[in-house]
Order: structure tokens, then C-alpha cells, then sequence
């Protein structure tokens, strides 16, 4: 296949001939240098910060300690050194893997991540799912039905909910199925007073469900109006006008001529979306008390644990840049067109 | 997009345009009524009632009051003004920056191309929430620093819709020619390369602020944003969730629903706006 077929991507992000090697060293390199860039940000925003770092410590309890103790507390964190000799430091620690201890939670940042990200990754990655199904069989709908009521009512439904605050939805959902009409928890990922052995995958899910729904209304109106522009696009092509011409209407020309075309935004859209997954995880989280990375991040901001934060910065900046990255792979998989010699 | 579509919609134009027109008149009107109204109702959300504690809607109190009696409705319009200016300025702030990135970005020559580049993708690389909450706590919170924040963040998006215009205009034979006549880029990005951003500019700054008061009103949900004892829409969300349980609904459903309606009033006037300004770009 000639290189003037990869056109369909800019040219930047194409492997270009040289295929997925040179492909994954670049991307691997940028990984590298993002994170370098976060770790300098994220750090100089914690510096300037006007929180003073031992109050935060000590808490209410400031008080009961004298100047004199506030200065070897100071003294012996290392608070007089200049900020370049502690992000030196702290960057030092870093590439050795270690991220410090987490101030709120007693634990080392790692683990505390670590467990978190466990339990939000369920429930961001049914969000995730429900979000791309659900925006992907409603794009289509509405694209099929172009300018008709179907269309109408899908496109202005899309158009709302990317209006509507996140946390707005949640609270909503919260009143009407936890308090209303109690068929759904009012918090937590598990039942209150039940050992963490004792609860069955039933009672996980059940406490997910609410949390998920209002995570995937949130991605799921992009994914709507993408795909269903993609599928507008696809009916007005050639190769359409030529299966129209052969006989092909209704559920087989969908299924045969537009999915696969249409499926390449609503794939990117979703894979690009990590970031915004994982905001609307921060928000959710915290109105449904759901004990996930989220609602560890919001705790980390209010309670002051500056190493927390930054390991969830930089974590986080992995997060975004995998499903940047997927969505790249995936969709040289599922658009030929895009793949390259070398690449299969 | 195909042929026929286009000439049916340049044949239907100017009706449709003095449509828009009164919409964009009537909603800005809205907006101004807003902001007004929030100015009037200050006291009066301040104000507490204990004979009418924790009510529901009725004629008295249209949006119920909250646990210390306070007016619901004049608190949520003392809120959506004060979204409204945060937005705003925010949005603003923000379009400016994405206007001066772009502009140096396709005058100043390749490594400033590179430079903007890095730092759109650099700003692109953290979750959204997670660098507003990280600038939020930086600047140590309040209704300043959420401005600062939302200014900071929100400019990416738009620096490349906008640098692509820029490369358009530049890549133009006019401005070849105004090249060879010695014109500096200075001069350049003045004469011929901001009169063709403007329209871009405003159309942006429309579409930029729905994202910002949403983000905003996040930031206050959680803690991290305007003063607590404001009566900021995230605020008062905040608050009515340690009510729901209880039952007051209104608490969290009318301050939503405005919030809602005025982010959705503003984001119908960026799409009316770019429809007139530039049509080409109207069918998503």
C-alpha cells in the first residue's frame, strides 16, 4: 500500500513507513517529556501554593504547638531549602518509583493510587462501555433518520445533557431512585457495616450502578452528534449510492456499508475521552461517596496532601495519554486505510 | 457536505437570519434581566425567615427556602449572576490568550509553532478537572482564583480552531504580496490577520463560556472554588445535598435547572452566532 493512502490521519501521528517501531518510540518519548512537564507544573503550583504545609499537617491541633516546634517541623522537612534543591529532591525519589506518603490517608501515594484506580476503574470502565454503546446505536439512529422527529428529539436530548452538570445529574438520579423510591443505594461502593469479605459481586455492582449511569450521560453526547455526522456522511458517499443501486436498504446496508465507517469518530471520541471520564469520576464520586481516585483527589485538594495530589497528577497523565493512545491503535485497526506496510 | 444542501440554505438565508438576529436580541435581553435581578435579590438572599424554614415552592417563596429561611429563588439569581460574571470574564480571558498563542503561533516563524503546539498538548495532558483543581489550590481558592483557573484552562481548544484560521490567511496571496512589500509581522497579524480571527474570536468566547461556568460550578460542588458562604450555584448544589435525604428536592432540582437553561441559552447563542458569522462550519 503507497504512503498517499494514510491521509486519512494528519501526517504527524501517521506511522508513516516506518511502522509501529518508530511509531511506539515516538509516542513512548512524548509520554517521557508530558510527564517531565507535569512533574515541573504540578510541583512549581504546590510551591506557590499559599497553604502552609505544616498547619495542613497538624490540622486543628496548630495551635497546641509553639513557634519554636513550627520551626523544627520546618526545619527538619526541609521547607528553608530553595524550590529547586526540593523538586530535585522529590524528582529524584520519583524516578526511583517512590511517590512519598500520603498525608490524609497514612499510606504510601503508590498504594493509596494504586487501590483507588482499582475501584474507580469499575466504575469508569462501565460508563465507558455504556457510553459508547448507547451514543453509538442513538448516532446511528438519528443519523439514519436525518431531519426526521427520531433525529430531532436525539440531537436536542444530546445537546442538553452536555449542558447539564455533572454533578447536577447525579444528585437527580440520587433523589429519584436512592430517596424517592429506594431501589438503589444512597452511597458508598458497598453496604455500610459489612466486612469487605462479606460483600457479594451483586451488592458491588448495585452500588455501582447509579455512580455509572451518571458517568455515561456525561460522555455520551459527543459520541451522539459524532457519529451521528459520520453516519450523514457515509449516506451521501458513492459506495451507498451504489448499494442503494444494488438493491441494499434498511438493517443491511446499516450494518454492512455504514457501521464500520461510522464507527471511527465514536472509537476516537471514546478513547480521547479518558480526561473527561475521569473528571466526571471526581464529581460523581463525590456526590455518591464512592470511595474510587476521584473522591481521593477531591480529598487531597481539601485536606491539603500535596504528595497525593501530584502522584495523582502524573497518574493521571498516564491515564489520558493510554487512551489517546488506544484510540490511535484501535482506529488504524478498524480503518484500514490508515494502516501502513509493516503495520500488519 | 453536498452541493444542494448549501444553495437551499443560501436561498432561505435571509429569513433565517433575521430570526437569529431576534433570538440573539431577545437571549441577551435574558442575560442582562439576569444579571439585574441578581443585583436586586443580594439582600434578600441574605435575608433569613425562621417562620419559614426548610418550605417547599409556594406563592411566597417560588424555589422554597433552604435550613435558615433564606429566599431560594433570590439566592439562585444572586448565583446564576455571579456564574455569569465568572464565566464571562473567564471566557473572555481565555479567548484573548488563544487569540495572542495563535497569532505569534503563524507570524513569529516555526519554532513559535512548535512552542504553542507543545503547550496545547501539554495543557491537553492532564484530565480537565484535575489541572483546575490542582491551579484552584495553587492560588488558594476563592471567587478570583476560580477565574484565573477557568481563564487558564479553557484556551486550547480554541488556539487551534483558531491557528487554523490563521494558517488560511496567511497562506493567502495577499498577504504574500504585503509579505514582499516589507510589511513586518507585526504589521501583518494587525492589518490582515485580526480583522479575520475577530468573528472567530467572539463566536469562540460564546462557546467557550458554557464550559466555564460548568467547570466553575464544579469547582464550588467540591470545596475548591468560590467562598462557601457565597451563594454560588455549585454552592447551593453543595448544600442541598446534605438535604436530600430528607426529602427537599427543590433545594437541588430549581438551581439546576436554571443553571442548565441559562448554560443552554448561552451555548444556542455561540451556535447562532457562528451560523451567521460562518456558515460553513453550521452543520455538526
Amino acid at each position: 500500500m503507497a504512503a498517499d493512502t494514510t491521509t486519512a490521519v494528519p501526517a504527524e501521528t501517521s506511522p508513516g513507513r516506518f511502522g509501529w517501531g518508530r511509531f511506539a518510540a515516538k509516542r513512548a518519548l512524548r509520554l517521557v517529556v508530558l510527564l517531565c512537564g507535569v512533574a515541573v507544573a504540578a510541583f512549581s503550583l504546590m510551591t506557590a501554593s499559599p497553604v502552609d504545609p505544616v498547619r495542613a499537617y497538624v490540622g486543628a491541633e496548630v495551635a497546641r504547638i509553639g513557634p519554636e516546634q513550627q520551626a523544627l517541623i520546618e526545619d527538619a522537612w526541609g521547607f528553608d531549602d530553595p524550590p529547586v534543591e526540593r523538586f530535585l529532591a522529590w524528582a529524584g525519589e520519583l524516578v526511583q518509583g517512590n511517590l512519598g506518603d500520603s498525608i490524609v490517608f497514612n499510606q504510601p501515594v503508590a498504594d493509596v493510587i494504586a487501590e483507588r484506580f482499582v475501584t474507580s476503574l469499575a466504575l469508569m470502565a462501565a460508563a465507558w462501555t455504556l457510553s459508547a454503546v448507547l451514543g453509538f446505536g442513538m448516532g446511528l439512529l438519528a443519523g439514519w433518520y436525518r431531519g426526521r422527529w427520531v433525529d430531532r428529539v436525539l440531537t436536542w436530548w444530546a445537546y442538553t445533557l452536555a449542558s447539564a452538570p455533572t454533578f447536577w445529574v447525579a444528585l437527580l438520579l440520587l433523589y429519584v431512585f436512592a430517596v424517592s423510591l429506594r431501589i438503589a443505594p444512597v452511597c458508598c461502593a458497598a453496604p455500610i457495616g459489612v466486612l469487605a469479605d462479606d460483600v457479594t459481586v451483586w451488592d458491588r455492582l448495585h452500588h455501582l450502578i447509579l455512580p455509572a449511569v451518571t458517568l455515561s450521560i456525561v460522555g455520551v453526547a459527543p459520541i451522539v452528534l459524532h457519529t451521528r455526522q459520520a453516519v450523514v456522511e457515509v449516506l451521501a458517499s458513492d459506495h451507498v449510492a451504489f448499494a442503494r443501486a444494488q438493491g441494499e436498504r434498511g438493517w443491511g446496508l446499516v450494518r454492512h456499508r455504514i457501521m464500520r465507517n461510522a464507527a471511527a469518530p465514536a472509537l476516537m471520541l471514546s478513547f480521547a475521552s479518558f480526561g473527561e471520564l475521569f473528571g466526571g469520576s471526581i464529581l460523581a464520586e463525590q456526590v455518591f461517596a464512592y470511595p474510587g481516585l476521584g473522591a481521593a483527589t477531591t480529598t487531597a485538594a481539601l485536606r491539603q496532601d500535596v504528595p497525593l495530589l501530584l502522584g495523582i497528577a502524573l497518574f493521571t497523565t498516564v491515564f489520558v495519554f493510554c487512551g489517546n493512545l488506544l484510540g490511535d491503535v484501535i482506529h488504524r485497526f478498524v480503518d484500514p486505510r490508515v494502516t501502513v506496510d509493516g503495520a500488519r | 457536505m453536498s452541493a444542494p444542501a448549501v444553495a437551499r440554505r443560501s436561498l432561505a438565508l435571509p429569513d433565517r437570519r433575521t430570526r437569529i438576529v431576534a433570538f440573539l436580541v431577545l437571549a441577551v435581553l435574558l442575560l442582562i434581566g439576569v444579571v439585574v435581578a441578581g443585583t436586586v435579590a443580594q439582600d434578600a438572599a441574605r435575608t433569613t425567615h425562621l417562620d419559614a424554614v426548610s418550605q417547599g415552592p409556594s406563592a411566597a417563596h417560588w424555589f422554597g427556602t433552604d435550613r435558615l429561611g433564606r429566599d431560594m429563588l433570590a439566592r439562585t439569581l444572586v448565583g446564576l449572576r455571579l456564574s455569569l460574571v465568572v464565566g464571562t470574564t473567564a471566557a473572555l480571558a481565555s479567548a484573548v490568550i488563544a487569540v495572542v498563542l495563535a497569532t505569534v503561533s503563524v507570524t513569529v516563524g516555526r519554532w513559535a509553532e512548535t512552542a504553542v503546539n507543545w503547550l496545547v498538548d501539554f495543557f491537553l495532558a492532564l484530565p480537565h478537572l484535575v489541572l483546575l483543581i490542582l491551579l484552584a489550590f495553587a492560588l488558594g481558592g476563592g471567587t478570583q482564583a476560580v477565574i484565573i483557573a477557568v481563564a487558564i484552562t479553557h484556551w486550547p481548544t480554541l488556539t487551534r480552531v483558531l491557528q487554523a484560521q490563521a494558517r488560511q490567511v496567511v497562506a493567502s496571496e495577499y498577504v504574500a504580496s504585503s509579505r514582499a512589500l516589507g510589511t513586518s509581522g507585526f504589521a501583518l497579524a494587525r492589518g490582515h490577520l485580526l480583522p479575520h480571527l475577530l468573528p472567530h474570536f467572539v463566536v469562540g468566547t460564546a462557546l467557550m463560556f458554557p464550559h466555564a461556568i460548568l467547570h466553575e460550578a464544579a469547582l464550588s460542588f467540591l470545596g475548591l472554588g468560590i467562598d462557601p458562604s457565597q451563594p454560588a450555584i455549585g454552592i447551593l448544589l453543595s448544600d442541598s445535598m446534605k438535604v436530600l435525604s430528607a426529602g427537599m428536592w427543590w433545594l437541588a432540582v430549581l438551581p439546576g435547572v436554571c443553571l442548565l437553561v441559562m448554560v443552554k441559552l448561552v451555548d444556542s447563542i455561540g451556535e447562532n452566532l457562528r451560523s451567521v458569522i460562518d456558515p460553513r462550519s453550521y452543520h455538526l
